[in-house]
């Protein structure tokens, strides 16, 4: 056989509505990698030592191994027995608590940081309690304590949700067996229960330990000093502080290298997941309930419900206040309110096309079985995820900063940034529904002749809208609560609604701040109630699995 | 009614996407400077007026976190900069500032400024000055420290709230005064304030408010401070504590961009910067020492002055400021 040069073959290989995902995709690797590049070039010298050398950063790249590893620790270990309690308990009102854990991890962070504050917080509703019977607090909420309990507060109920989805997914069969073989309760953990969980443990360990390794917002509101501090929180100190952007640089590529080393050790550790985990499990019906158990659930139910609700209920609590009328009469209001609506609205259409055509791409792959390539396809748009925004934004104003005005680009970079950081989520949500579709209809499509505009009509808007819309929901309550992308660009006459919480928090205009935080809650919350009722109207068909994260 | 009003206004500009370029129908002065400068209890708005009134222009604070953020602002936007002037920085940022090349020199004529050791830089203009010094209530503190070392060596009874260097010139400022006082030996000075701090804010409002509220005894702010409680609020129990050692001295300026197209209006603002209409806004809005002979309000007499005033060359500054910077980040996370 002639040998041929094996980028012929790839292109050729490609089929045309590949193209664009596939252009897209290595465009956005190039780009990241750009922006990159023009922090570490900004100044000739290049120091590479400076990150291993310095006691500092030594200290804080320890501190953000020991801070994630604890989140981590902490949400897992007591999200398999809380999954646990909800899988084997029906109560009033489970299937709202289940919505509200779907939407603590894409909650703003600082309406999250002062719902906890109003509970935990120096003046909060415990402090007020402990003060009553004559003694203080015996904590404090800003440094390690509080990133912990902000972070179980986001992941745990994320955690609960990945486990519950992998009981819900143990066959009938197995929970008739185990009662045969009457296996009690912790055997039939042991032996019924554990496997499905194990299974899921790498991934959603492996993901939350990412997310609190690289956080930034909690760890700014509630880090409390140098010493607390992350690697990311260091990033944004790096270049806005000390306009250091090469350390920045340096200090992002070096946070990348760390998070690429535990995702491959992730890899290595769990097995392939299989795409379709949609398979919903019967009732578990057969369990010897007793006294115990009951309290044991009981226990476990009120501690997630105790954990997750009072925050949020303080959030909306204090946001009814006087200056309710001031702060909604106020212009800097509005017009942080507009440009986050704006920001969120463009950011979020641009992730989910974005998302769409490369998923186009990576779909075809999948099709014919290149599992590897579509996986690497979405993976170099996913880099994203383990980039600091603040590296992103800087890099790209650096880039564009002969052709335009500060102020005249500092809209659109924030936009561009936040798209990108959507992205991974979009990715992820439209993925499966993508790629069953596609193995529904594609040799349809391919017999009808159906092409271009009429196949994205006919075929996928039809029966995608539902996965489409929540993944512009998802993308844009992502964006409307980003604190990064804007933190380089804002100022007191361009902010959105975060930064302006933040100001806010900062000058201790608490009551001022409240009502932006309900504003921010209602409109987060809000967006995903509102296509939920209207699918609902449509379809008349209440029980839909919404797997966002899968 | 007016509310509603407002919302729908606002609302209706939702649809409206941010203009790429807004064309001026007057000349338009940019100026870039710290908010507490340009917000509403500031001088800002005052100097606003009153500049406006003389020069027919349009003038606009564009208003960032702290003088640091200011600086910063301009390097990241370097030769494309909107900025004609930066008003803000001070005398410890100054040799930084300069070193990036995007300053220009000015000819302002400097005789008329009244400061101890005269001023003849020839990029900056100098607006106000004073010393920091901590406050604390002394109604609630009955014997407060008389020196610096007292205060960190000895006093375990008081608890102090400071700001953090990197962010505020008020925490610069504490970082180059343990420095001034403690030398090679400021990092075990360090960890001694540090069993007393609170907490480290990022800037000084912050630090200020909490200290209101009671949460800590002391707070870094100026000797000037004592003044704003004594005329806005008729207050006479805060008071800055005098030290034996001297206070360090922050001196503010204000300076011209390179890049700048409008030179001449910027020359014209840096000319009133130093005339009465400008200097007589300081005591009262900024609560800092003004830099000409203007007539000060009657009750700065009862300010403590310090015995001597400390300050590091700014060259020195811009040389150590990362390395002193790191001295007191690793003392804190020992």
């Amino acid at each position: 056989m002639r040998l041929t040069n094996p980028l012929m073959v790839f292109v050729k290989l490609l089929k045309p509505v590949q193209i664009p995902g596939f252009l897209l995709s290595i465009g956005i690797f190039l780009f990241v990698l750009m922006a990159v590049n023009a922090l570490l070039t900004y100044s000739p010298a290049i120091k590479v030592t400076t990150i291993w050398s310095d006691p500092y950063y030594r200290h804080i790249t320890k501190f953000s191994f020991y801070q994630a590893t604890l989140s981590t620790l902490l949400s897992v270990l007591l999200a398999i027995p809380i999954s646990h309690a909800l899988f084997r308990r029906e109560f009033k009102g489970k299937a709202l608590l289940l919505k509200l854990f779907a939407t603590t991890l894409v909650l703003p962070v600082l309406v999250a940081v002062f719902g906890l504050l109003a509970i935990y917080g120096n003046s909060g509703v415990l402090a007020t309690v402990f003060e009553y019977f004559d003694s203080e607090l015996p904590f404090s909420i800003f440094g390690l304590n509080g990133i912990l309990l902000a972070h179980v507060f986001f992941n745990l109920p994320f955690a609960c949700r990945l486990f519950l989805q992998a009981l819900n997914s143990i066959p009938d069969k197995q929970h008739q067996l185990a009662s045969h073989l009457g296996l009690k309760h912790y055997y039939k953990f042991r032996f019924v229960e554990w496997p499905h969980i194990i299974g899921q443990l790498p991934h959603v360990a492996g993901l939350i330990f990412m997310l609190c390794f690289t956080s930034f917002a909690t760890v700014m509101a509630l880090g409390g000093g140098p010493k607390s501090t992350t690697i990311e929180l260091a990033i944004y100190q790096a270049i806005k502080f000390d306009f250091d952007l090469q350390t920045g640089a340096l200090l992002a590529l070096w946070q990348i290298c760390l998070c690429a080393i535990l995702a491959m050790f992730i890899q290595k550790l769990s097995r392939p997941s299989q795409l379709t985990t949609n398979y919903q499990g019967a009732k578990n019906t057969f369990f010897h309930d007793s006294l115990f158990s009951k309290f044991w659930d009981f226990g476990w139910i009120s501690l997630i419900i105790l954990l997750v609700i009072p925050p949020l209920l303080m959030v909306v609590i204090s946001g009814l206040n006087q200056q309710i009328l001031i702060v909604l009469s106020d212009i800097k209001f509005w017009l942080a309110f507009k440009n986050s609506l704006l920001i969120a609205l463009f950011a979020s259409l641009a992730a989910v096309a974005s998302a769409f055509v490369i998923l186009l791409a990576s779909r075809q792959w999948r099709l014919l079985g290149f599992n590897g390539r579509a996986d690497k396809i979405e993976m170099l748009a996913t880099i994203i995820l383990v980039t600091p925004g603040l590296v992103i934004s800087t890099g790209l104003f650096l880039l564009l900063r002969e052709v335009a005005h500060f102020s005249s680009l500092a809209f659109y970079i924030v936009v561009a940034v936040n798209a990108l950081m959507a992205l991974p989520f979009a990715l992820k949500s439209l993925a499966l529904p993508m790629l069953h579709n596609a193995q529904k209809y594609e040799l349809l499509c391919a017999s009808l002749g159906l092409l271009s505009w009429n196949r994205f009509y006919w075929v996928e808007w039809k029966a995608l809208q539902r996965p489409i819309l929540q993944a512009i929901c998802l993308s844009f309550v992502l964006s409307v609560g980003d604190l990064s992308a804007i933190a380089l660009f804002g100022s007191h006459s361009f902010s959105t609604l975060p930064l302006y919480l933040f100001q806010l928090l900062g000058s201790y205009q608490m009551q001022s701040a409240a009502v932006v935080a309900l504003v921010l809650l209602i409109l987060s919350v809000g967006i995903f109630i509102v296509i939920e009722s209207v699918f609902k109207e449509k379809e008349r068909q209440p029980k839909v699995a919404s797997n966002k994260y899968e | 009614m007016k509310n509603k009003l407002t919302t729908l206004m606002t609302l209706s500009t939702l649809i409206a996407l941010p203009a790429l370029a807004a064309s001026p129908a007057q000349e338009k002065l940019t100026v870039y400077t710290y908010s507490s400068f340009a917000s509403e209890w500031g001088p800002g708005p005052k100097i606003e007026a009153a500049f406006e009134k003389s020069c027919a222009c349009d003038l606009e604070f564009i208003a960032l976190d702290d003088g640091v953020s200011v600086l910063n602002r301009l390097r990241l936007e370097g030769k494309n900069s909107q900025a004609d002037v930066l008003l803000g920085l001070d005398d410890s940022l100054m040799a930084t500032a300069k070193n990036t090349g995007l300053l220009a020199e000015h000819d302002i004529d400097l005789s008329n400024i009244n400061m101890a050791n005269g001023w003849n830089d020839k990029t900056f203009v100098p607006f106000d000055y004073g010393y920091f010094s901590f406050i604390y209530n002394s109604e609630k503190l009955k014997n407060p420290p008389k020196s610096l070392k007292e205060l960190v060596e000895q006093r375990d009874d008081l608890n102090i709230i400071y700001q953090d260097p990197r962010t505020s010139t008020p925490g610069l400022g504490l970082m180059l005064w343990m420095k001034s006082v403690y030398g090679d030996q400021v990092g075990n000075a360090w960890k001694k304030l540090a069993k007393k701090t609170v907490t480290v804010t990022k800037g000084w409002s912050e630090a200020y408010s909490m200290f209101l509220k009671g949460e800590a005894d002391m707070v870094l702010s100026y000797t000037t401070s004592p003044a704003y409680h004594i005329i806005a609020e008729g207050k006479n129990q805060y008071v800055a504590a005098n030290f034996s050692e001297g206070h360090y001295t922050q001196t503010e300026v204000a300076a011209i961009v390179e890049s700048t197209q409008n030179k001449e209006l910027a020359t014209e603002f840096m000319n009133f910067i130093l005339s009465d209409g400008f200097q007589s806004e300081i005591a009262t809005g900024n609560w800092m020492y003004p830099v000409t002979d203007v007539v000060l309000p009657k009750e700065f007499e009862q300010l403590s002055l310090p015995v001597k005033s400390l300050s590091f060359s700014s060259e020195e500054v811009a040389e150590n400021r990362k390395k002193w910077t790191k001295e007191w980040l690793i003392s804190l996370t020992d």
